[in-house]
């Protein structure tokens, strides 16, 4: 039994930004009923036969992140072309908690179903729409995707070195928490539910939630006036809030391996000097000019130049060790296989769940960061094929007889 | 379905705005945060929706505090922005953790509490009898959050960690950077190791509110950084859990196995301007004709005629990109269109012509820009709150999703040290 399996959810949700947020509440046992269109072979959700793949196979049944993303959910086939497949949407709604979907703005109320519409099906229906700009304001036709989001929220900007372009963020960072956001939405309006009795709409913006996540500089421009439009902002990879020093990434040695060092204060600074002094290329460490955070600061352009030649002589893990070992936050710059397949700390987390898929076959996933003591999330089911449990919801939820759901699929309707 | 037909039901079926005198969807909830880096956004989040959230500093306050920027660039504990935006919503207490009585004084409020989030080194709670295994038991609908780098019990439960190493050994600094793998790997901006952390700590905070709405039973939400960054990687984990790919990080685009193009052009007010990807339908291809004769420059602008050849012969497919020169020259004529135009507008106008005409288009905003655009506008997202220690109104960012029944509020600044000590009279509470 999951946190949320008293929770049923009609999702309309892809990709990742909206496929992420049901996947995150299946896991904690909500039942997901995910609705595809038979008619496009749920080719709405682009990721169904995009790379990776696991083998040479290629097709809806073989899309790797498709598969990551909608683990422990239902799948169903629906054609909303059809009245038929309206009427049975209309059955669904009516026995669902909430309706998701990251559809263009306007697209399920095209589809006959606005929020409305939701509501005269289920007066407390939570109604969770997730698109790049809204379903209000000016830009809520607008197209995004990840990367459109984390330019126009600031996040793109703020990720960077000194007189280059923008480095962004080298994938959908608010694809991931575009759907995060949208299951604290979904739970939030859950929450209020439980205790009122009211169901609302929630209407997310990706782009608004980015722009949440970038706090303390807005204050610094709104309170102080300071812009980030300057000359030698962004670096990123240093830190101002708070001020630290030495605190950057570093050449370690080998072809593209990095070494990141956080210097939090003089304590650390004094067991960072041990360990360059110890070495005969490390003497410069005892220059006092670095002895406080100040000089530190003041210095860090030649510190920073100083570190990275001694880093580069070095292995990343060895030097992993040594610094961890004195206290000092310092780690290597891990590849994916070097986290996924040989962390202890990922390891232990039980991180990447195998789950068997009827297409693919045995497949590890993301699992979630939380621990729950009592009712813990469980990833054991894989990503359905398309239409893989319609005997399921349409006989057993929808209490329609074999016969019935025949008839549907040879009409088209599913 | 056509763009047009959704336009007329957006205009017909506008939702109210939010009331704002009506209660966050948490109202009634209360939690005990002690102050930390790793899980002040959660906190924040739980309070901005409507929970109580009481902010439990040491004396002389949490060494946040001294985190910049300052208001007018004065370093001091009161005027830390930092501390201002990840603690507003909260109110504030100090408590003696290390006194007998400061540890009554919490036991005292967390009987009082739905909710404890904590993101102190694991074991310390414990050291002072404060922790989950030491509270729950007396308090069994008591939800423990505790947010840390690497989870309690984990094997690296103990190294020493901050926002750059989660993100460095957790997978986002692998993946962004430059194309010239010379330049180091980067951190992106924000402390978003934390903000990732605590986002997911919220969601287990609130799987555990509903757990407890039925069975009146409270849990432990144990919550890892390190794993928070190693699943918000996208295709660098999957890429490598399906098909042991190992993605190379690329200029402003995203990593990626196999290398892929991008074209930028500089505006005219001289922003890096991505152009999106080139036409290829002919509808596309039509698009773009329309919007170099509305700007009237056809003549500038070469290429036009291949435009619409691509748009006579039903556009381009991709597949024949490599080996056909004309679909090539056609897909270069369409990129390099793009350029042009980006290169004779500004930023902002390239990215609001291109976007009403239905091109994905960005406009890479700095934070400050963010706050002015029109849509963030519309949207009242710049919420304004008075601050009679400064004298003047100060803007916060707003709401990341808006709920029309239990809105999101921005109710109190962030609180003085010690402001809200009332709260621990048992009267009060």
């Amino acid at each position: 039994m999951g946190a949320l399996s008293h929770i049923r959810i009609c999702d309309f949700t892809g990709q990742l930004a909206g496929a992420g947020a049901t996947r995150t509440l299946a896991a904690f046992g909500a039942q997901v009923i995910k609705i595809e269109d038979p008619v496009t072979e749920g080719r709405w959700d682009i990721l169904r036969g995009m790379e990776p793949f696991i083998d040479d196979r290629r097709g809806g049944e073989f899309g790797g992140g498709f598969q990551n993303h909608n683990v422990e959910k239902l799948g169903i086939t629906l054609n909303l072309r059809t009245e038929r497949g309206r009427e049975l949407l209309t059955e669904i709604v009516r026995i669902s908690d909430v309706v998701a979907e990251n559809f263009a703005a306007g697209v399920l109320a095209h589809l006959g179903f606005p929020y409305e519409r939701l509501r005269e099906i289920r007066d407390d229906v939570i109604y969770v729409s997730n698109c790049g700009f809204g379903h209000r304001g000016p830009y809520s036709s607008f197209k995004t995707w990840g990367p459109i989001v984390q330019a126009c929220c600031g996040l793109t900007y703020t990720s960077g070195l000194p007189d280059l372009p923008p480095a962004g963020w080298g994938y959908s960072y608010m694809d991931h928490h575009g759907g995060n956001f949208m299951a604290l939405a979904i739970l939030t309006a859950l929450v209020h539910r439980a205790r009122t009795g009211e169901g609302q709409w929630v209407d997310m913006s990706c782009t608004d939630a980015g722009a949440t996540m970038l706090g303390p500089v807005v204050l610094d421009y709104t309170v102080n006036g300071t812009v980030t439009r300057r000359p030698g902002y962004p670096y990123s990879s240093r830190s101002d809030s708070p001020a630290m020093a030495p605190h950057n990434i570093y050449p370690a040695r080998g072809d593209d391996h990095w070494f990141a060092i956080s210097c939090r204060h003089d304590d650390d600074w004094r067991a960072l000097v041990e360990i360059f002094a110890g070495a005969d290329d490390g003497q410069w460490a005892r220059d006092e000019r670095y002895t406080t955070l100040a000089g530190r600061l003041t210095h860090q352009d030649e510190l920073d130049a100083q570190l990275a030649t001694w880093c580069r002589a070095r292995d990343k893990f060895a030097m992993q060790e040594q610094m961890l070992a004195a206290g000092v936050p310092a780690v290597a710059v891990q590849l994916p296989e070097e986290r996924i397949d040989h962390d202890p700390g990922t390891a232990a987390w039980d991180l990447w769940p195998w789950v068997e898929h009827r297409a693919m076959g045995r497949v590890r996933v993301d699992g979630l960061p939380v621990h729950l003591s009592e009712t813990d999330w469980r990833i054991e089911r894989a990503a359905p094929l398309l239409g893989q449990d319609n005997d399921e919801v349409y006989g057993d939820i929808l209490g329609l007889t074999t016969a019935e759901i025949g008839d549907l699929r040879a009409e088209g309707v599913i | 379905m056509a763009r047009e037909q959704i336009g007329q039901h957006l205009s017909t079926a506008p939702l109210p705005p939010p009331d704002p005198t009506r209660p966050g969807p948490l109202e009634g909830l209360r939690v005990i945060e002690l102050a930390g880096e790793c899980a002040a956004f959660c906190g924040r989040l739980l309070a901005d929706y409507g929970a109580e959230v009481i902010l439990v500093e040491p004396p002389g306050g949490a060494p946040q505090r001294y985190h910049g920027p300052f208001v007018d660039g004065v370093a001091d504990p009161e005027r830390s922005l930092w501390f201002w935006h990840y603690h507003a919503n909260k109110a504030g207490v100090v408590l003696d953790l290390d006194a007998a009585d400061g540890r009554d004084r919490f036991r005292d409020l967390v009987a009082s509490a739905d909710i404890v989030l904590e993101s102190e080194a694991p074991g310390r709670l414990a050291g002072l009898g404060l922790d989950d295994a030491d509270l729950r038991p007396g308090h069994p609908g008591l939800i423990w959050c505790s947010v840390t780098p690497f989870g309690r019990d984990n094997p690296r439960a103990h190294e020493p960690a901050t926002d750059l190493t989660v993100l460095a050994g957790g997978g986002p600094v692998w993946s962004c950077g430059y194309d010239d793998h010379a330049i180091p790997p980067v951190r992106g901006g924000g402390n978003q190791g934390f903000q990732t952390a605590s986002v997911h700590a919220a969601i287990g905070v609130l799987v555990a509110v509903l757990h407890r709405e039925l069975t009146g039973a409270g849990q432990l939400v144990d919550t890892s950084m390190h794993a928070a960054a190693n699943v918000t990687t996208e295709f660098a984990s999957y890429g490598w859990l399906v098909a042991e790919e190992t993605v190379q990080r690329q200029t402003c685009r995203h990593a990626s196995a196999r290398p892929t193009q991008t074209t930028v052009a500089t505006s005219a007010d001289g922003r890096y301007q991505p152009t999106g990807v080139p036409p290829r339908s002919a509808k596309e291809f039509r698009i773009l004709i329309d919007w170099i004769d509305d700007l009237g420059w056809r003549d500038e602008i070469p290429g036009v005629a291949l435009l619409e050849l691509a748009e006579e012969r039903g556009g381009v497919s991709m597949a024949d990109l490599a080996g056909n020169p004309l679909v090539a020259e056609i897909f270069g004529a369409g990129r390099d269109a793009l350029g042009a135009i980006a290169s004779r507008l500004t930023a902002y106008e390239f990215f609001h012509q291109g976007q009403q005409r239905g091109m994905a288009l960005p406009v890479i905003y700095a934070p400050e820009e963010v706050m002015e655009d029109p849509h963030f506008r519309a949207r009242g997202f710049a919420v304004t709150l008075d601050h009679e220690d400064l004298g003047r109104p100060v803007t916060y960012p707003g709401a990341p999703w808006a709920m029309d029944v239990s809105p999101w509020r921005l109710r109190r600044h962030a609180p003085r040290l010690g402001e809200d000590q009332g709260l621990l009279d048992p009267d009060l509470r």
